[in-house]
């Protein structure tokens, strides 16, 4: 998730009210299950940004005898700046850049194996899977937690059935590639 | 074999050789499975993948090759002893159409263990229970035709798994449903069958469905891919 994305979601869990860096770093790995979990420096780090930008605003501080805590609210800009980017749609794939498929024309350019490693590849796709699949069925797995199983599931599917494809035509890509 | 489990195998072919006609469907395909073991079984259309299950479970005798089931060679075994086999041991749940249409979803359940000599009222208390567990009480009463396909596969699925088989044969199960009711039958499947320690043979070209098993072998021009090792 980009560092853009980030200010955008820490203005989201705002939406809601004021808020500490710790809370919303909770918050955040809770709404986003299986999502790489937020680090309180980059939240620390972003809420500053946001400041800076006029997008959100100091609430107050606080100690309750422990450390000292700083709550954050919305600006109005704020609130502005997160309609117009929730509305925005996401560039769709804008460019194909695929690990998988420059590994299998490298392998090719450099006399590997590119069918043993999309076998390979496909094992750890399904191992995976099988993970993503166990976390979404486990008894009481949350919506969110089934949702953010299925997304990932749905696109190591897609990879699948693109490697499925490429593997029944090495020949033809192989072909290809060396005439180039 | 990858995990290095020396335990003998529920269920073992060897060098399964089947044609259809002059069309060859398995040329020299192995495969274990173990009791409690999920084993998903995926492939292209026309690998060979559902002439393997069949073989397996039975229903089909191989032209070449050996199926040993729990010590005794399923192949050789005469046809009468051979169904009684299938009855008592095994499950099958197939893409659609192995309801009776004329049953009830109840009736049908409760079907197999009135084969097996149970009572009628204890046969379909015991479905009613099957039924229940895989959220289709309430429909009991209605014939496959008046259900949705998801309704009627977990009570296909309920039928495979009433008499408690040591081993179910699934062929493309969730084939004929959308995807949150595939995914509906795919989690009770494997729920009741790791809870029960009953071994699935699941044939499926769906990489999300062979998910739901603990491993995965794939079918090439009938036989078995090379396996990569993992973990």
């Amino acid at each position: 998730m980009s560092s853009m994305s980030t200010r955008h979601i820490l203005l989201g869990l705002l939406a809601s009210g004021p808020s500490h860096g710790y809370d919303l770093k909770r918050r955040h790995d809770e709404r986003f299950p299986q999502a790489r979990p937020l680090a309180y420096g980059q939240v620390y780090t972003t809420l500053q940004r946001l400041v800076r930008d006029g997008l959100a605003e100091v609430e107050g501080t606080e100690s309750d005898g422990g450390p000292e805590r700083t709550a954050y609210r919305t600006t109005e800009e704020g609130t502005r700046e997160l309609t117009r980017w929730a509305a925005q749609i996401a560039p769709p794939a804008p460019f194909v850049t695929n690990e998988i498929f420059a590994k299998v024309v490298v392998s090719i350019l450099s006399g590997g194996d590119p069918a043993a490693y999309l076998r390979a590849q496909r094992a750890a796709h399904m191992a995976r899977m099988r993970e993503l699949t166990a976390v979404k069925t486990a008894p009481g797995a949350d919506l969110a937690t089934v949702l953010s199983a299925d997304y990932a599931l749905n696109h190591l599917d897609a990879d699948l059935r693109w490697m499925t494809t490429t593997a029944a035509r090495l020949t033809t890509l192989t072909a290809e590639v060396d005439a180039a | 074999m990858t995990n290095g489990d020396t335990t003998e195998p529920l269920l073992a072919a060897h060098q399964l050789v089947k044609a259809h006609g002059r069309t060859p469907a398995l040329r020299g395909a192995s495969v274990e499975l173990r009791a409690g073991e999920i084993l998903a079984v995926t492939g292209a259309s026309g690998s060979g993948k559902s002439t393997l299950l069949h073989c397996l479970a039975g229903i089909v005798r191989p032209d070449g090759g050996s199926v040993t089931y729990a010590g005794q060679r399923l192949d050789r075994l005469p046809e009468k002893r051979l169904s009684e086999l299938r009855r008592t041991d095994f499950g099958v749940v197939f893409q659609f159409g192995q309801l009776i249409p004329e049953l009830t979803a109840l009736d049908n359940v409760a079907l197999p263990l009135m084969l097996a000599g149970a009572g009628r009222a204890e046969a379909r208390a015991r479905a009613a229970e099957w039924l229940e567990r895989f959220g289709v009480l309430g429909q009991e009463d209605l014939r496959p035709g008046e259900m949705s396909g998801g309704q009627a596969q977990r009570a296909a699925l309920a039928r495979a798994l009433v008499t408690g088989p040591k081993a179910v044969f699934a062929d493309e199960p969730t084939g004929a449903l959308d995807s949150l009711a595939g995914e509906q039958v795919m989690t009770a499947l494997a729920h009741t069958a790791r809870e029960a320690g009953t071994a699935v043979l699941l044939v499926t070209h769906d990489a999300q469905v062979a998910a739901y098993a603990d491993r995965e072998i794939q079918l090439r021009d009938g036989v078995v891919a090379p396996a990569e090792v993992t973990a």
